[in-house]
């Protein structure tokens, strides 16, 4: 049996969960950046493009360029829906929500994991 | 580890809103401090932010992406200082004026708020990626 397809989705999700809350954090660390432009990652995208390999193009040099590894072919900017007078777009309230709402799900996730090791070691046992 | 960048970024963000805050603090100090000549006056000081973006370099070294925001500076307000009529302070000029900086206490006030703001959220993001961190370390433990 392979462990990548035993994990299914969870395991995928949790790597884009990751990079999604690295892209909120850069937006509320440049709440007050001028001309700053919030950006984000489209999830539903960036999870079908990790969950299909046969999207992603062959890395079999060491200088070739994984485009895929880190989704940032998906980091699209925000539509604001306001725009402070130095140019920045980023909704605080918007970004925080957004930010608990990933680390929510990515805890969601974690707890799939957790119940499938769980299977898998009482199948182990066989107790 | 992804969510190990969350601690690089929010770090930045809390250097650069302390910056802030210092800087304000520095104006709020300053801002009775009079003069006798309108060039020694102390100038209000701001630190200009500047997003760090360097993902383009992360691909070509294979280094972790730097991002985050830094302070790219600190600039000196350009106000003219306030002068004054008071020919009995032993700091006047041959003219009775003294110079005091023109900095809004308010304006200093609301800055500082802000900051502390900007701050408490960075701390929280960075207690959130404690936490994940933490339960993904635990993962399969019973």
């Amino acid at each position: 049996m392979d462990l990548d397809n035993y994990f299914g989705i969870h395991a995928k999700a949790l790597h884009v969960r990751e990079q999604r809350a690295d892209q909120l954090a850069i937006n509320l660390s440049n709440v007050d950046t001028p001309n700053y432009k919030a950006k984000d990652i489209d999830f539903k995208t960036a999870l079908r493009q990790a969950l299909s390999p046969t999207e992603q193009m062959v890395t079999d040099a060491p200088n070739h360029i994984n485009a895929q590894a880190d989704f940032s072919t998906q980091i699209k900017y925000r539509h604001p829906s306001h725009e402070a007078m130095d140019g920045n777009t980023v909704d605080k309230e918007i970004e925080t929500a957004e930010f608990a709402h990933n680390a929510l799900s990515y805890q969601a996730s974690l707890s799939f994991l957790n119940s499938k090791i769980r299977t898998m070691m009482t199948a182990l046992r066989g107790e | 580890m992804s969510l190990g960048n969350i601690f690089e970024i929010a770090g930045s963000g809390m250097r650069a809103e302390a910056k802030r805050m210092e800087t304000s603090a520095g104006n709020l100090a300053n801002a009775g401090v009079e003069s006798g000549s309108p060039d020694d006056v102390y100038k209000a000081q701001y630190p200009i932010f500047k997003a760090v973006q360097d993902k383009a370099n992360h691909f070509m070294n294979n280094d972790k992406p730097i991002s985050g925001v830094e302070v790219a500076g600190i600039y000196e307000s350009e106000e003219d200082p306030i002068q004054r009529y008071e020919p009995h302070n032993p700091l006047a000029d041959e003219n009775g004026l003294v110079y005091t900086p023109n900095i809004s206490t308010v304006e200093e006030m609301a800055n500082m708020i802000s900051a502390s703001r900007a701050y408490q959220v960075n701390i929280e993001m960075m207690s959130t990626a404690k936490q994940l961190i933490q339960r993904t370390l635990q993962l399969g433990e019973q």
